[in-house]
């Protein structure tokens, strides 16, 4: 839930244009894996600042904490063991939670007008009100991020602290992290910032390290900056190449047109068939000779 | 017969079931166009809004199919498709334009109906299997987002078919007088039985 309302760039299930009167700075969340301690001081500024509290679950043998993403916990830290050259031990540590596409998949699968909004600048937000629990933009999403409440059937995820960009703050994650992992800022400024980041990675030893900002979903509103750039599977099976599914693209933009199409011609056809050919009678005749 | 000899075409009970069929394949139509397109949306304000909506749609589709597939089992022995049914066909262009004259003797359905029958079972069977799939709270959970997808897709296509063998279903008994009353107090006069089912009429009549 956000306060902005006069700068939408797109609304789920809403075929008139809407408000959009002001334009905002496009910005991005910039999350730098490389500098990353895993401390989950992340996740706690954002139940914080969202006044959030999950279930106390139970330890599973690793960091992760909780295990996954819940309608309580809209981010979560993913740690990973990986060897990505032989004899060479590292420890990957990925901050989940929602990528804000540019092309969401959960706006475009969502039917409930307005229950999904996209803000000029480029935050992706759930409205809960209008949201009926149907799980679409589960379906739609090419990261698995939202989450039903099993307590009211409505889904959540990462608002990318929507109300505290709109008044000029960072989000809490940003705010906290004692390592400057996540930074906040322009697009322009984050984009900018990475590349010095890749250099400065790359020198270091780190030749495919690159910037995770998928063009599949045009891009992203929440960025990383990965040691290997190239295998984006090593953290915690962070997709390669994402995208929305053609099988939602397919549902949402071709079948459902011709569809509407298909039904109104077969009404159409009805009609016309009646007014030109009438009803089929038994005739007078044929009721007497009976 | 007198000339005024009814026939009883469907007895009370079928009347009851397809009733029952067509009231459940309304109230899910209705709760389920909304999700279908937003043009539709409006729709599900006759159910309480958006989120009653879908909490009620796949009640009234499970309703459906149950009701359809009590239907189908007990007309299915008058459904099954025979030579004179090919033989009708091949008037379709004369029957379209209620040229009536020299049908072949037909049993109680025509292919159209038989056919009808057998499209709306199986995306009856579609829908009902790609909406499990996507039935929150209580089933999605349990299957994989990239099943949910493909059922979706089944159930929007499946969807589309059934509505438009709904429309074809509506305008046909509509068209075709006196068939409507055959559903609503289960009689046709004699004429009707021999003008649209003369084999059948042969059966009954002796």
């Amino acid at each position: 839930m956000a306060l902005q309302s006069l700068d939408i760039k797109r609304r789920s299930a809403t075929t008139t244009p809407s408000p959009g009167a002001r334009a905002t700075l496009e910005v991005v969340k910039l999350i730098d894996v490389s500098k990353c301690i895993g401390c989950k001081a992340c996740q706690v500024a954002c139940m914080e600042w969202n006044d959030l509290r999950d279930t106390i679950g139970e330890n599973r043998g690793v960091y992760d904490n909780p295990a996954d993403l819940s309608d309580q916990s809209w981010t979560v830290m993913r740690f990973a063991e990986v060897e990505p050259a032989p004899g060479r031990l590292e420890w990957l540590i990925r901050k989940d939670g929602c990528m804000h596409c540019a092309d969401p998949g959960c706006l475009k699968s969502c039917p409930a007008p307005g229950a999904i909004v996209q803000y000029s600048n480029g935050i992706v937000d759930f409205h809960q009100e209008a949201c009926v629990g149907c799980g679409y933009c589960v379906i739609g999403c090419p990261f698995n991020i939202p989450r039903l409440s099993p307590k009211d059937g409505k889904a959540y995820k990462c608002t990318l602290c929507s109300d505290r960009v709109a008044v000029g703050l960072e989000p809490a994650c940003a705010k906290v992290c004692p390592t400057g992992a996540i930074l906040f800022g322009s697009k322009e400024d984050m984009l900018h910032h990475a590349a010095g980041r890749v250099v400065d990675l790359k020198e270091r030893g780190y030749g495919q390290a690159g910037v995770y900002n998928p063009p599949g979903v045009d891009g992203t509103h929440v960025m990383y900056v990965l040691h290997h750039a190239d295998r984006p599977e090593l953290y915690q099976g962070l997709p390669k190449d994402p995208g929305i599914s053609p099988l939602v693209a397919l549902w949402k933009e071709i079948a459902k047109t011709l569809m509407n199409i298909g039904l109104g011609a077969a009404v159409v056809g009805g009609i016309v068939h009646y007014l030109t050919q009438g009803p089929n009678e038994v005739a007078e005749e044929e009721e007497e000779t009976s | 017969m007198s000339k005024h000899a009814l026939i009883q075409r469907h007895s009370a009970s079928e009347r009851l079931n397809h009733w029952l069929v067509a009231f459940a394949f309304i109230l899910a139509g209705l709760s389920g166009l909304g999700f279908f397109h937003p043009g539709f949306y409006w729709l599900t304000n006759l159910f309480g809004g958006g989120t009653w909506a879908r909490i009620l749609h796949p009640f009234f589709g499970a309703g459906l199919a149950l009701f359809f597939f009590i239907w189908v089992g007990r007309e299915w022995k008058d459904n099954r498709i025979t030579p004179e049914d090919w033989q009708w066909a091949k008037h379709m262009g004369d029957i379209m334009q209620n040229k009536m004259d020299n049908l072949p003797p037909i049993g109680k359905y025509n292919l159209g109906q038989k056919l009808l029958t057998r499209t709306m079972f199986t995306a009856i069977v579609l829908l009902l299997a790609s909406g499990i799939l996507i039935w929150q709270p209580w089933f999605a959970p349990e299957f994989s987002i990239e099943l949910r997808r493909i059922g979706v897709v089944v159930h929007a296509f499946s969807a589309f078919v059934v509505l438009v063998c709904f429309i074809v279903h509506v305008y046909a008994a509509y068209w075709t007088r006196g068939a409507i009353r055959s559903m609503t107090r289960g009689t046709v006069t004699a004429a009707w039985a021999r003008h649209h089912c003369a084999g059948w009429y042969k059966k009954i009549a002796g």
